[in-house]
């Protein structure tokens, strides 16, 4: 072990992957978020609440019915993603016509309503869940150990951005979600669906958010306000990428994570607001966002 | 610039006999309402009757900016909490006055209303609610971090204190009638604002913000300024529940107050003047009443949310508005 700026490897390193674990979730969800808007042009306040779904489901998956976590990390995003095509279906689609504002206070009540009712079920004070063994342990790198999962959380979170970017990108699909951005009415023209690629695209960006919170639940603690804290985070995190660009988003979830995490070295006490700093900055030199397109 | 403001005035003056009108049933109503709050504290508990007005100016000053402005701000709980720290820290610690305490508290709130809102309306619609709740956020943290706050305790035991030195706080009655006076003061200052030159502008931003511009209007300007306004008057109301519950705490600066504040707007009726009243009342109420079932009152909140968005999005006053309406043009019919 070396010293860097005074400051031991160890704590240096070990707080820089806890940062880019941040940052793997700030990457995961303001990609949800952005797929989301782009389509039905309203910000899914719901979105930490299914992030804090994927990981209650999880964990229900393991208590009650013994499923394990590598069965959990596939159906949690489904179930979950079930669970937010109906509520796109009853209830965020009577609102397409309105001011996208009423988006916002509608997904705001529902995730209020969630986070209430489990509260009031399992409480505060959070469950733990397990380290899967295959993925215990920790590794020594020569200048820092890594802890396996530690390590596996960040490949899965940039194997889930980089897969959501080709397959927007890349595919035939993807080409149809990008012109439905551009224009539903014209692509609807064309015999596509686009009421039904909505909701699938809604109940896509929300299986990010609930896989997002599998992955979470053995690093935290699984609790009602997860998410709630989280996502206000994550709307900074938006609005200084900007949803314009995916690479960009993703970009920036990792880098403002790393941000965070450097903060908590050097300057501990702001390592709460660093991320708001950041998001004044950018207002005041970039208004769009760093990869947005001006308006 | 006046010319402009001539303009739109000749314009719209076809329209004075509608508005003389509502107008004159607003001074009724007003004049209801204060009857109502001078005899109020003998048949209702007064704390319970200051804790209504000091929420329903509170969501007023968020319906300013909402309703007549347009801006969804999510984060007003920041000026609201942030100036009833100040008032309790200078009440406490400097031992101000408590109308002194007020005013340094609700300044405080004015000067954090223009910086968050200086750069918060650099972004439009939705961006714009994201980057105020953003910006409530850190100001949560930082209450709760900075020494002078009391952490997750609070300042606790603000002094009520002697009004301008002279007059003893202490019983809950003579408390209620400089309440009930801050509350109006407000009231009718904001009913001044929006019935102004100024009002007007900014109704038309709302509505057009392109054509505004196109019209010479330095719409960021009026924006900024209806957000500082806004702001104060939100630390005016928070000033006053310190002093009132006398105590400053984490709570009053969370997201969810932010949140109750657009809930009692939205539940109440978005841009009509009374409807923020209603609903603080309402939900005032609601929570006085449900407080034993704890947790789900969140969950009651979330519920009226929904269904305010949508079936009601008229709210209780715009609905009882549009149905009067109604019934007017019925009864000239016949």
């Amino acid at each position: 072990m070396f010293e860097i700026f005074g400051i031991p490897s160890q704590a240096l390193f070990g707080q820089l992957l806890l940062g880019l674990i941040n940052g793997s979730f700030y990457a995961i969800l303001s990609l949800g978020l952005a797929v989301i808007f782009g389509l039905l042009n309203i910000i899914n306040f719901t979105h930490g609440a299914q992030y804090m779904l994927g990981a209650f489901v999880a964990w229900m998956l393991l208590t009650y019915f013994g499923i394990g976590y590598w069965w959990a990390l596939i159906l949690a995003p489904v179930l979950v993603a079930v669970t937010g095509v109906i509520l796109e279906r009853l209830l965020i689609s009577r609102l397409y016509q309105l001011d996208h504002l009423y988006g916002l206070l509608l997904t705001f009540g529902v995730a209020l309503i969630v986070q209430g009712v489990l509260r009031n079920h399992y409480g505060i004070s959070g469950m733990p869940y397990s380290i899967p063994e295959e993925l215990s342990g920790a590794m020594n790198l020569g200048f820092m150990f890594l802890p396996v999962y530690r390590g596996w959380v960040v490949v899965a979170s940039l194997v889930v951005c980089l897969g959501t970017w080709f397959v927007i990108e890349k595919t035939r699909l993807g080409a149809y979600l990008r012109a439905a951005t551009e224009n539903p009415a014209l692509v609807g023209a064309f015999g596509i669906n686009v009421p039904r690629m909505i909701t699938l695209t809604y109940g896509f960006g929300v299986a990010l958010a609930a896989f997002a919170g599998v992955l979470a639940a053995p690093i935290y603690s699984v609790n009602p306000n997860m998410g709630a804290d989280l996502i206000i985070v994550v709307f900074a995190v938006v609005v200084i990428g900007g949803m314009g660009s995916i690479l960009g988003a993703i970009a920036t979830g990792f880098g403002l994570g790393l941000v965070e995490g450097l903060t908590k070295v050097f300057y501990p006490e702001a390592s709460s607001v660093v991320i708001f700093v950041i998001m004044a900055i950018v207002l005041l030199v970039k208004p769009a966002g760093l990869f947005g397109r001006a308006s | 610039m006046m010319s402009a403001v001539v303009e739109g005035k000749a314009a719209s003056s076809h329209a004075e006999t509608g508005r003389t009108a509502k107008s004159r049933s607003h001074m009724a109503l007003f004049l209801a309402l204060l009857a109502a709050g001078l005899v109020a504290p003998f048949f209702l508990y007064p704390v319970f009757i200051m804790k209504v007005l000091c929420f329903a100016l509170f969501a007023c000053a968020f319906n300013l900016l909402l309703g007549y402005g347009g801006l969804l701000s999510f984060g007003h709980a920041a000026y609201f909490g942030g100036a009833s720290y100040i008032t309790a820290h200078a009440a406490k610690v400097w031992g101000l006055t408590p109308e002194l305490a007020i005013l340094v508290g609700t300044l405080a709130a004015a000067v954090l209303g223009l910086a968050i809102g200086a750069l918060s309306i650099r972004r439009q619609g939705i961006y714009f609610a994201m980057v105020t709740l953003a910006f409530a956020q850190m100001v949560y943290f930082i209450s709760l971090q900075v020494p002078f706050t009391g952490g997750e305790d609070g300042i606790q035991a603000v002094p009520r204190g002697e009004l301008f030195g002279l007059i003893s706080l202490k019983s809950d009655f003579s408390l209620y009638y400089v309440v009930l006076a801050i509350t109006f003061g407000g009231l009718l200052a904001m009913h001044r604002i929006i019935h102004s030159p100024f009002g007007q502008v900014l109704t038309a931003i709302r509505e057009n913000e392109a054509r505004a511009i196109s019209l010479g209007y330095r719409v960021n300007r009026y924006k900024l300024m209806v957000f500082v306004l806004s702001a104060t008057l939100a630390g005016l109301a928070g000033s006053t529940k310190a002093i009132v519950f006398q105590v400053a705490s984490l709570t009053d600066v969370h997201w969810s107050m932010s949140g109750e504040v657009v809930l009692m707007t939205l539940i109440g009726g978005m841009g009509t003047f009374f409807g923020p009243v209603v609903g603080a009342a309402v939900i005032v109420t609601m929570q006085n009443y449900l407080a034993s079932f704890g947790a789900w009152v969140t969950v009651i909140q979330g519920a009226i949310f929904v269904v305010c968005v949508l079936l009601f999005r008229e709210g209780i006053v715009g609905k009882a508005a549009s149905i009067f309406k109604k019934f007017g043009a019925a009864v000239r019919k016949s």
